[in-house]
């Protein structure tokens, strides 16, 4: 009823509004006009013909989009910072290995003295805290390198996988390795 | 059915007449007029795919948490409804099902929907898209290397032989509880998204979601082709640029274990 309504009055607007229209749609559209093959099709609107390839539009958006931000903007937790230790302590640990064990090699061409003897003098003439804090700085990556991979060999038999565990193993790491650290280089 | 409209009626007439004035309806949210606006900045990730040449920024915007509700998907859903209809992102069934509205939220991956907004007004709180996505606008990432990496390892049953009864595929109770803690992922990409891991090597490490999906699928004792499914991801990209970073089992919204699930993962690629 009521839709019947609305559109007698729409076709009674525009009968009033646009005359022309109303004779066209009627006249030329009507279902006699049809049937006797005299309809003639018009489009209100005519479209130009797009001369871009659509499938580029896409394409060239996302040459263009950003990168979301990571590394700077997650959150500092004991995981994934203890995860960077863990490979830059490696790292520095083998490296130090490597550079000190070609140096030792070429040291008799050289003429340097890399021996026991010479090294323990050495030590032995640095004063108490240089001597205390550049044994740390060498025991710190070894400890923490140690001890970590305990944590990670407990991870690939698929033990100590939940997050309680994971933080409590993580912060017992840090401290265990800083003590153990500090204790060896009092010896 | 008579007796139970009895009772129900007298039920209802038991019921007092007038509630008191205090009293609020489940749906009240407008605070009482004395209440002090507890007004918290918002600082969100912008940036516009029509304005390329425009450097990505954050916009800051100040919401009374009175007028808001718990979660931070309101606080999104309120920017944009007063503040800011511009403001771009997903979101669905704003109950934790439907992973539309992962984010990185304060640091860390999770759905907006699930996470409360932090009740200290002092500390602002900042939203960026899932990390080390492309970003399509504002917080929506562009899934679609994540979906293809999720077909890549056939998440479908696959089978040749049929049950000798002819009916379906059935499994013992101790079976079917190793699809326990596997089956709830909802592919959200909080977990992929969080790995250091996948974010250097997102192009042939499958990550911790489509890794969990494969364990998924190698531990349903219905499954035939566990042979197929371990040869496809026995290479050095695939499953072992895992590094045990952890962040995965950390941040995973729906309380899941990708770590745990990978490190299956390789114990049955050992073996």
């Amino acid at each position: 009823m009521f839709s019947q309504k609305v559109a007698q009055q729409s076709l009674r607007r525009l009968a009033v509004q646009q005359p022309f229209a109303m004779q066209s749609s009627l006249m030329r559209a009507s279902p006699a006009a049809v049937a006797l093959g005299q309809n003639i099709q018009t489009r209100q609107v005519t479209s130009s013909p797009n001369t871009e390839d659509p499938t580029q539009i896409l394409v060239k958006q996302r040459l263009q989009r950003p990168i979301a931000p990571h590394l700077t903007i997650y959150k500092p937790q004991i995981g994934w910072i203890g995860s960077s230790l863990h490979r830059i302590s490696g790292v520095a640990l083998s490296g130090t290995l490597y550079l000190w064990a070609t140096a030792y090699l070429v040291s008799p061409t050289f003429g340097w003295h890399l021996e026991s003897a010479t090294m323990a003098a050495s030590m032995g003439a640095m004063p108490v805290l240089a001597k205390v804090l550049l044994k740390s700085t060498l025991a710190l990556p070894f400890t923490y390198h140690c001890m970590n991979g305990i944590r990670h060999l407990m991870w690939d038999l698929g033990r100590g996988l939940t997050n309680p565990v994971i933080i409590k193993t993580g912060w017992t790491v840090v401290g265990l390795s800083i003590a153990s650290a500090v204790g060896l280089a009092l010896l | 059915m008579a007796s139970l409209r009895t009772t129900s009626r007298l039920f209802a007439a038991s019921r007092p007449m007038f509630r008191p004035a205090f009293a609020r309806t489940y749906a009240t949210v407008e605070p009482t007029p004395t209440e002090q606006p507890k007004m918290k900045t918002f600082k969100v990730y912008r940036w516009n795919p029509d304005q390329p040449s425009e450097k990505p920024q954050m916009q800051s915007y100040d919401l009374d948490l009175n007028k808001t509700g718990p979660m931070m998907l309101d606080a999104l859903i309120r920017i944009k409804n007063e503040l800011d209809p511009t403001l771009t992102f997903r979101r669905s069934c704003r109950e934790g099902i439907c992973g539309s509205c992962a984010m990185n939220i304060d640091g860390v991956n999770t759905l907006a929907c699930l996470c409360r907004i932090p009740t200290d007004t002092k500390s602002e709180s900042r939203i960026y898209p899932l990390p080390h996505t492309y970003v399509v606008k504002d917080l929506v990432p562009d899934l679609t290397h994540f979906y293809k990496q999720y077909k890549s390892i056939k998440p479908y049953l696959q089978r040749d032989t049929p049950t000798e009864d002819g009916l379906e595929f059935r499994q013992s109770p101790e079976d079917r509880k190793k699809l326990d803690g596997l089956y709830e992922c909802i592919l959200c990409a909080c977990c992929s998204t969080s790995c250091p891991s996948y974010w250097w090597n997102s192009e042939e490490y499958l990550g911790p979601a489509i890794l969990l999906q494969s364990f998924r699928w190698l531990a349903d004792s219905r499954d035939e082709k566990t042979a197929e499914r371990k040869a496809a991801l026995d290479n050095s990209m695939s499953v072992y640029r895992c590094h045990t970073i952890l962040n995965c089992t950390r941040t995973c919204p729906k309380g899941l274990n990708p770590g745990r699930a990978i490190a299956e993962v390789k114990k049955m690629l050992a073996v």
